[in-house]
């Protein structure tokens, strides 16, 4: 038997007995207790494997070419920082950098860095650190509003000028299921249990 | 019902990793450290309901310029246009895109508003010990987290837009310190719900079901 508690509520509960795939919600203020899945480990890996490579794509690809009068423009995820800087809006660009390079390249980091001893069985120090540090970027992590971002200003300049995709944005369009997939299948609590050691 | 939340005397809950632990019974509100992943665990957020109201208030006093000011002036061909907020989702609307409209319209104006009330609203049920609707008002709390990152839109917009327009004279576009009210908005909302703390809501009916277990 073991004691968990409601995150939202603070309600503390007996674990309730949930079957593979499914999920356990708080009795008194309908929040998300927790999701089972017992092949969360090796699941969640081999997606967030796929969203370190379609990452580091997505980074060193340009993700829009802006063509106008013979003249082009190429963005990458880094050169709209960059830009920001130039114009002297420092802390936009910072706001820019930490959602849409920093956080989500930790976030992928730390999770590879946890999951990969945890599903070889081998012991590595700082396991418990660095899955805590993916928990606290996770909110700062805005891939997916950046794509609608991306389909937003695309749409602007398509007046102006023509406007061409490029392989940075097919690699966003899969990162960014791939890594709803992954935080949808990852059962934290698991791998607490495995890092802390408990059976 | 299932749930039992004086079994055992206080308890603390670790923001991590959810380990649940025994709170000292002198002074529950101590801070502990978690045994399992090593976070510092408080059994509610620290000076939540002070923090969250700060920051709504910062955020709301952000939130008129980030409206009234031009967020970017584009020049083509020596011609310089200004764009608020507003005028950009009219614009969207204009051309045709009224999806992408509607979702700028949404993310940019009406999400950092709604977010400032019912957070604000949230913060005085507390405040006032209200017993009123509390699942109700968990589940604003957890639909102002969910939505709160989509009001980034705008600030990614106009940073594609910088980065791909600089042809000189030919086509220009340039920041203004609007964008700079607008990305105010948005992180001092996203702190303002993080400092909340959402356990407040039920802490005033616990109390009340523990002194019917003693009456
Ligand atoms: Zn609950």
């Amino acid at each position: 038997m073991r004691i968990i508690g409601c995150r939202e509520c603070d309600a503390v509960v007996v674990e309730p007995f949930v079957p593979d795939g499914g999920a356990a919600y708080c009795d008194r203020c309908g929040g998300l207790l927790f999701r089972r899945h017992s092949r969360t480990i090796e699941v969640c890996f081999a997606l967030v494997v796929a969203a370190a490579i379609l990452f580091a794509v997505a980074n060193l690809y340009p993700f829009l070419a802006f063509q106008m009068q013979g003249q082009t423009t190429r963005t990458t995820l880094v050169s709209g920082t960059r830009a920001l800087l130039d114009q002297g809006e420092n802390a936009v660009a910072a706001l820019v950098f930490l959602t849409t390079i920093a956080s989500p390249a930790c976030e992928i980091g730390l999770l590879l860095y946890v999951l990969a001893p945890v599903h070889f069985g081998v012991r590595l120090p700082g396991l418990a650190l660095a899955f805590r540090f993916v928990e606290q970027f996770r909110p700062w992590s805005m891939m997916e509003v950046f794509l609608i971002g991306i389909l937003v200003a695309g749409v602007k300049l398509a007046d102006l000028a023509e406007i061409v995709p490029g392989i940075a944005l097919y690699a966003f369009g899969l990162l960014i299921p791939i890594l709803a997939a992954a935080s949808n299948f990852l059962d934290a609590e698991l791998v607490w249990r495995r890092i802390a050691g408990e059976p | 019902m299932r749930y039992s939340p004086l079994v055992g005397g206080p308890h603390a809950q670790c923001p991590v990793c959810r380990l649940v632990m025994k709170a000292p019974e002198e002074r529950p509100d101590a801070p502990l450290g978690c045994p399992r992943c090593g976070a510092s665990v408080h059994r509610r957020k620290p000076e939540s309901l002070a923090r969250t109201t700060a920051y709504l208030v910062a955020a709301l006093i952000c939130y008129v310029p980030a409206n009234l000011y031009p967020i970017m002036r584009s020049t083509s061909l020596g011609r310089a246009q200004e764009d608020t907020i507003v005028s950009g989702v009219a614009y969207l609307y204009h051309s045709g895109m009224w999806p992408l409209g509607t979702i700028v319209l949404i993310a940019s104006v009406v999400v950092p508003i709604a977010k400032i009330v019912s957070l604000g609203g949230l913060v005085a049920s507390v405040r006032r010990r209200s017993r009123w609707r509390p699942r109700d008002r968990a589940a604003t709390y957890r639909i102002v987290e969910l939505v709160g990152r989509w009001s980034m839109v705008d600030v990614y917009v106009v940073t594609i837009l910088v980065a791909l327009v600089h042809l000189g004279t030919l086509a220009n576009v340039e920041v203004m310190f609007g964008a700079v009210f607008f990305a105010a908005v948005v992180v001092l909302t996203i702190l303002a719900a993080e400092s909340f703390d959402p356990r407040l809501i039920w802490d005033v009916l616990e109390e009340e079901e523990g002194r019917d277990v003693r009456t």
